[in-house]
């Protein structure tokens, strides 16, 4: 057997890679353990008919423009030692709340928001600036603060319920593992990333970033292993000395960082489901992704993101009864960003998103599942097409992944896409030497699960 | 290394780790925090670059006298004394 590395970890999504990065930087003998052939986990990147095609990527959230010296993005460049220009992030044009009757537009200047409110909802315009204040007190460190009800604390702020509906929906669609509620920790992160810095994308998607960080992690002598699925986190003594691979190999580590969440861990240690006992996270997705012969602004689709919902009540939860639910859904197309020099993505792009039910999906047959595909795109794209221009008649390809599809390539439990609803601030399991990082520490979304990969490394690895 | 040559490492340090912060001006005085855009892991970056670059350990507890660039030096100069630069 080889010599012990100083840190194994698990997973190379983006939380992984980031701690590599920082690791190897500190010279580190690190190494990268990966189940699936490729990088990226939940946020990865594909081939297909010839198209490249993002798995998750809308919109990097965070975005604050160069030379800007706060915020999660500045930090982690800084740490990663990246420049400004390496992600090449275009930021978006604009962005709109639809529901029936009331459109919120936002840009990544509050100041629309600011005005769209005053516009729809002139007498919450004291209570938005109570809100913004409060969100902006809010320390992130700050453990007892994180799971008290989003909901009652906006319930306190505002008098219109229709407000509190149309500020939740786009939070929860970007970051919510909880049925029904956000947790205000959560709710705050997502307020700032999202309505304070703002959204932005690099013209070739999310491929570049993690081409940058595969290339920085390999350039500081970081070992990247695909195909190395861990099986098994072997202990002796409440200390962690190795993994056994799927194919039984054994790699000695001094100590171990995973991010293929909290449950999937602790079975990797050897906790039986009934031991666990943890709610596993349950808010997944189906998402369809049409091609077009033209531009979406061609149609009159000029937004980045629709955050659609058909009701004046947001219903944050999986379907019990169906396949998905379709009264609420996100429309992004990747087009409608600020590239450089008016460049612009050759085809035009239209994702949808809706909220779906991993049981059912992933106990249809092999047929069944096929068929169910073609009649859910139909589905969701007729739900769509109440808030945005109807696309359909300029379709030259489709493509659509499932809850089925980001189980089988990310392994997380019900295929969900912001993990356990009860997040584990402080890294630790019951082993000294194994913590968690990515998204079932807290942190979700692309900058997001970077900065718990950086922070997790620093406070663990590196003192 | 002198006290005057620590103080150049400690800048080319700051300057690889907040590459937009205008270091021309800095007072040696006044505490990091006051007057830079420094957070707590920027701080331990200085922490790891002195071990990376010049095998120089800190503890945790003392990571305090980092605080300034009066303080830093200061604390740095018997420990760095036999470093070459
Ligand atoms: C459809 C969709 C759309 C999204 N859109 C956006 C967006 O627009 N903007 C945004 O910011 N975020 C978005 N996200 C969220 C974002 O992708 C995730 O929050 C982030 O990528 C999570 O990274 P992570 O490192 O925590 O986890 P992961 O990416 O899941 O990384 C974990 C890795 O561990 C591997 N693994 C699991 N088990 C094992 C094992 N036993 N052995 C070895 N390896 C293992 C997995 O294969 C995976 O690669 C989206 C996600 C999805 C699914």
């Amino acid at each position: 057997m080889t010599e012990a590395y100083d840190t194994l970890i698990i997973g190379a999504g983006m939380s992984g890679l980031a701690a590599g990065i920082r690791l190897a930087y500190y010279d580190q003998s690190v190494a990268i353990l990966e189940r699936h052939k490729t990088i990226g986990g939940l946020n990865s990147f594909y081939r297909a008919g010839g198209r490249d095609y993002d798995v998750g990527l809308h919109a990097v959230t965070n975005f604050t423009p160069k030379g800007a010296k706060k915020g999660p993005l500045s930090r982690l460049l800084r740490q990663l030692r990246f420049q400004w220009e390496d992600f090449a992030l275009a930021p978006q044009q604009q962005s709109r709340i639809a529901f029936p009757g009331v459109d919120l537009a936002f840009s990544n200047d509050i100041r629309l928001l600011e005005s769209e409110i005053a516009r729809c909802f002139p007498h919450q315009v004291a209570a938005f600036a109570n809100l913004r204040s409060q969100v902006l007190e809010y320390d992130d460190l700050d453990q007892a603060a994180f799971d008290i009800s989003t909901r009652k604390v906006l319930g306190q702020i505002f008098s219109d319920p229709l407000l509190i509906e149309m500020l939740l929906c786009p939070l929860m669609w970007y970051g919510n593992a909880r049925v029904h509620d956000m947790d205000w920790g959560q709710f705050c992160i997502m307020f700032r990333s999202i309505f304070l810095e703002g959204f932005a994308r690099p013209i070739r998607g999310v491929r570049l970033i993690l081409k940058h960080l595969v290339k920085k992690f390999r350039s500081l002598g970081g070992q990247l292993l695909l195909r190395h699925g861990v099986k098994e986190i072997v202990s002796e003594q409440g200390r962690a000395v190795g993994v056994i691979l799927d194919d039984g190999r054994e790699i000695q580590a001094k100590r171990i960082l995973s991010s293929a969440g909290w449950v999937e861990t602790q079975r990797m240690m050897g906790q039986t489901d009934e031991v666990v006992d943890e709610e596993t996270g349950q808010l997944t997705f189906i998402e369809t992704i049409t091609t077009l012969n033209c531009q979406p602004a061609k149609l009159g689709l000029s937004d980045t993101i629709v955050f659609y919902n058909d009701s004046d009540r947001f219903d944050w939860r999986p379907p019990h009864h169906d396949l998905c639910d379709l009264r609420t859904g996100v429309v992004c197309s990747p087009n409608n960003y600020q590239y450089d020099d008016h460049e612009q993505l050759s085809d035009g792009i239209i994702r949808i998103t809706s909220i779906a039910n991993f049981d059912r999906w992933s106990s249809l047959s092999e047929a069944d599942y096929r068929r169910e595909k073609m009649v859910w795109y139909d589905r969701s794209s007729d739900s769509a097409v109440r808030f945005v221009p109807e696309f359909r008649h300029h379709a030259i390809d489709t493509d659509m992944f499932t809850p089925k599809t980001i189980r089988r390539f990310t392994w997380h439990d019900n295929g969900a896409v912001y993990g356990a609803p009860k997040k584990r601030l402080d890294g630790r399991t019951q082993l000294e030497n194994v913590f968690i990082c990515g998204t079932d520490q807290g942190f979700v979304g692309i900058i997001g699960a970077i900065i718990s990969g950086i922070s997790i490394a620093n406070q663990y690895c590196l003192k | 290394m002198a006290p005057e040559e620590i103080r150049e490492v400690i800048i080319e340090i700051l300057g690889d780790i907040a590459p937009d912060e205008d270091l021309g001006s800095l007072d040696d005085a006044v505490a990091f925090r006051e007057q830079l855009e420094l957070d707590s892991m920027d701080f331990l970056d200085i922490v790891m670059e002195l071990r990376k670059r010049y095998r120089v350990q800190i503890p945790e507890d003392e990571y305090v006298q980092l605080a300034s660039m009066r303080s830093t030096v200061s604390y740095l100069t018997p420990k760095m004394s036999e470093v070459a630069k």
